[in-house]
């Protein structure tokens, strides 16, 4: 208990997590936008979308992360001197960092949201988009209003799968500094070397306070939402 | 032909009469030398036909035939690989824009009701005349509800598809394509997924519909709806129309084996 108490007394344990909250939260809804987008290409009848929906998903999806996240920060913000905040700022690196980081989770997790969305169009009998088409509806609007409503209910089971993943996911922008929970800990393991288990279980618990709801919640909300038919 | 038997069905009350057959107008559903493949099977094969407004024309044959095929080709949800058809004396475009708003003219009931599993009945039935139509909100409401209460669901408009019973479900998908005033309804087999005791409700929408001079295609099993409502009917095997003639004839003389082997398999019971 001591050593806990040394730990938090000494480390801002609840801005780390903090951090990890705010990655997951913008990354989660780039990560929902692309995914959607992706998706919708891969099942458009035009064969340019469905061959940039596969080969985005295949690339993506079979890249590490930490490449993703280092091409980001190296290649495209450093080398390539693209900023996604104001240079003259003060917290300049940090802003900067934080927003290549989010891009690269986003980016990199849409692939899964794609997959987890296509697999929930699947589940939509083709009737439905039949019955939208003979409305007289076009493409567009019948996977918005018709297909989409009712894939995601069947989405959202993996969904939830994708957003744990995603969380965990954000411990490797410690490798380009992001302050989050990962980072703080090799810092600890760097001055507090003698408390490593007391370190590894605020790691621990952290993430399942913040994981283990999500699963409850995404599992609640796939029951109350299926679709009956 | 020799001896005409009497294939009467019992649902067919005799003294219900015929619909009117007079006021059949200009060509509005014309196909002509369709040819369709499913990979080496040729579906439909040169297939020529004209259903004129206020016509009702019923599809019949044996499963594998085609029927449907040809039903679904009418409103390009299945694509042919030669010939055209053309509605009210528009060509079937490619997919895109035009086909949308071809087919919004072109009602569809389906085998499986198909309704928006999503949406209450009241939506499934606004949708249309809503987002297609681009009809005020209270406007598509105050047909749908219509056109519900002239199919008697009217009870059911803020359920659910799955909370309905099939007849129903199917009554609340004729008001759906109903609600875009479509110039053709297309009707693919509307009673094959409804128990028994569900049909007639369904028959009796369809009845109703061809009596007040709607245009539409049938693809059925239902010989009682084919003599009651048909103007015509459509023979079809193995992708070919193989026989056309005004149902008491086609029903009392056919002239080609296959239509008489036909009868004679689903009229014996």
């Amino acid at each position: 208990m001591d050593a806990l108490r040394t730990l938090l007394e000494e480390y801002n344990v609840l801005a780390a997590f903090w951090m990890t909250i705010k990655l997951t939260f913008f990354g989660a809804i780039g990560a929902f936008i692309i995914g959607t987008v992706i998706a919708i290409m891969r099942v458009s009848p035009v064969k340019v979308f469905q061959t940039f929906g596969l080969a985005y998903v295949t690339l993506v999806r079979n890249t590490p992360l930490t490449l993703l996240v280092f091409f980001a920060a190296f290649g495209l913000a450093i080398t390539l001197q693209i900023n996604l905040a104001p240079p003259d700022s003060p917290t300049f690196i940090v802003d900067n960092n934080f927003r290549w980081g989010v891009v690269a989770l986003a980016v990199y997790h849409a692939a899964f949201v794609a997959e987890a969305i296509r697999s929930g169009i699947n589940t939509v009998p083709l009737g439905q988009a039949e019955a939208a088409r003979a409305i007289g509806l076009p493409f567009l609007p019948t996977v918005t209003t018709i297909v989409l409503p009712q894939a995601f209910r069947g989405a959202i089971a993996p969904l939830g799968n994708t957003l744990i993943a995603l969380t965990k996911n954000t411990t490797v922008l410690a490798t380009i500094g992001v302050a989050e929970p990962a980072l703080m800990m090799r810092n600890m393991l760097e001055f507090n070397i003698s408390l490593l288990y007391a370190i590894f279980f605020i790691m621990a618990a952290g993430f399942v306070i913040l994981t283990l709801p999500t699963g409850l919640f995404f599992t609640w909300w796939s029951r109350k939402l299926a679709v009956q038919r | 032909m020799a001896e005409p038997e009497e294939p009467v069905s019992q649902s067919e009350s005799p003294e219900d009469p015929p619909v009117a057959r007079e006021e059949v107008g200009e060509p509005l559903v014309v196909l002509t030398d369709v040819d369709k493949y499913f990979g080496e099977l040729h579906v439909l094969q040169h297939i020529n036909m004209t259903v004129r407004k206020g016509e009702v024309v019923v599809v019949l044959g044996p499963s594998g035939s085609g029927k449907s095929t040809l039903c679904r080709a009418i409103n390009r949800l299945e694509t042919i690989q030669s010939g055209t058809i053309s509605i009210d004396g528009d060509e079937l475009p490619e997919e895109g824009k035009a086909l949308a708003r071809l087919r919004a003219d072109v009602g569809m009931v389906f085998q499986s009701f198909n309704l928006f599993a999503h949406k209450t009945i009241l939506e499934n039935v606004t949708l249309g005349p809503v987002k297609v139509r681009k009809k005020s909100g209270s406007e598509a409401k105050n047909r749908g509800m219509e056109l519900l209460k002239r199919v008697g669901v009217d009870n059911q408009a803020d359920k659910y598809p799955a909370q309905l019973s099939g007849g129903q479900q199917q009554r609340v998908a004729i008001a759906r394509a109903l609600a875009m005033d479509p110039k053709v309804i297309l009707f693919d087999e509307p009673t094959s997924a409804l128990d028994p005791e569900m049909v007639n409700e369904v028959l009796d929408v369809m009845v109703s519909l061809a009596r007040q001079g709607m245009t539409m295609i049938v693809v059925t099993h239902e010989m009682g709806f084919a003599r009651k409502a048909a103007n015509r009917v459509v023979f079809m095997s193995d992708g070919l129309i193989v026989e056309e003639a005004d149902p008491e004839t086609f029903f009392t003389a056919p002239e080609s084996n296959r239509a008489k082997d036909f009868l004679s398999k689903i009229l014996t019971h």
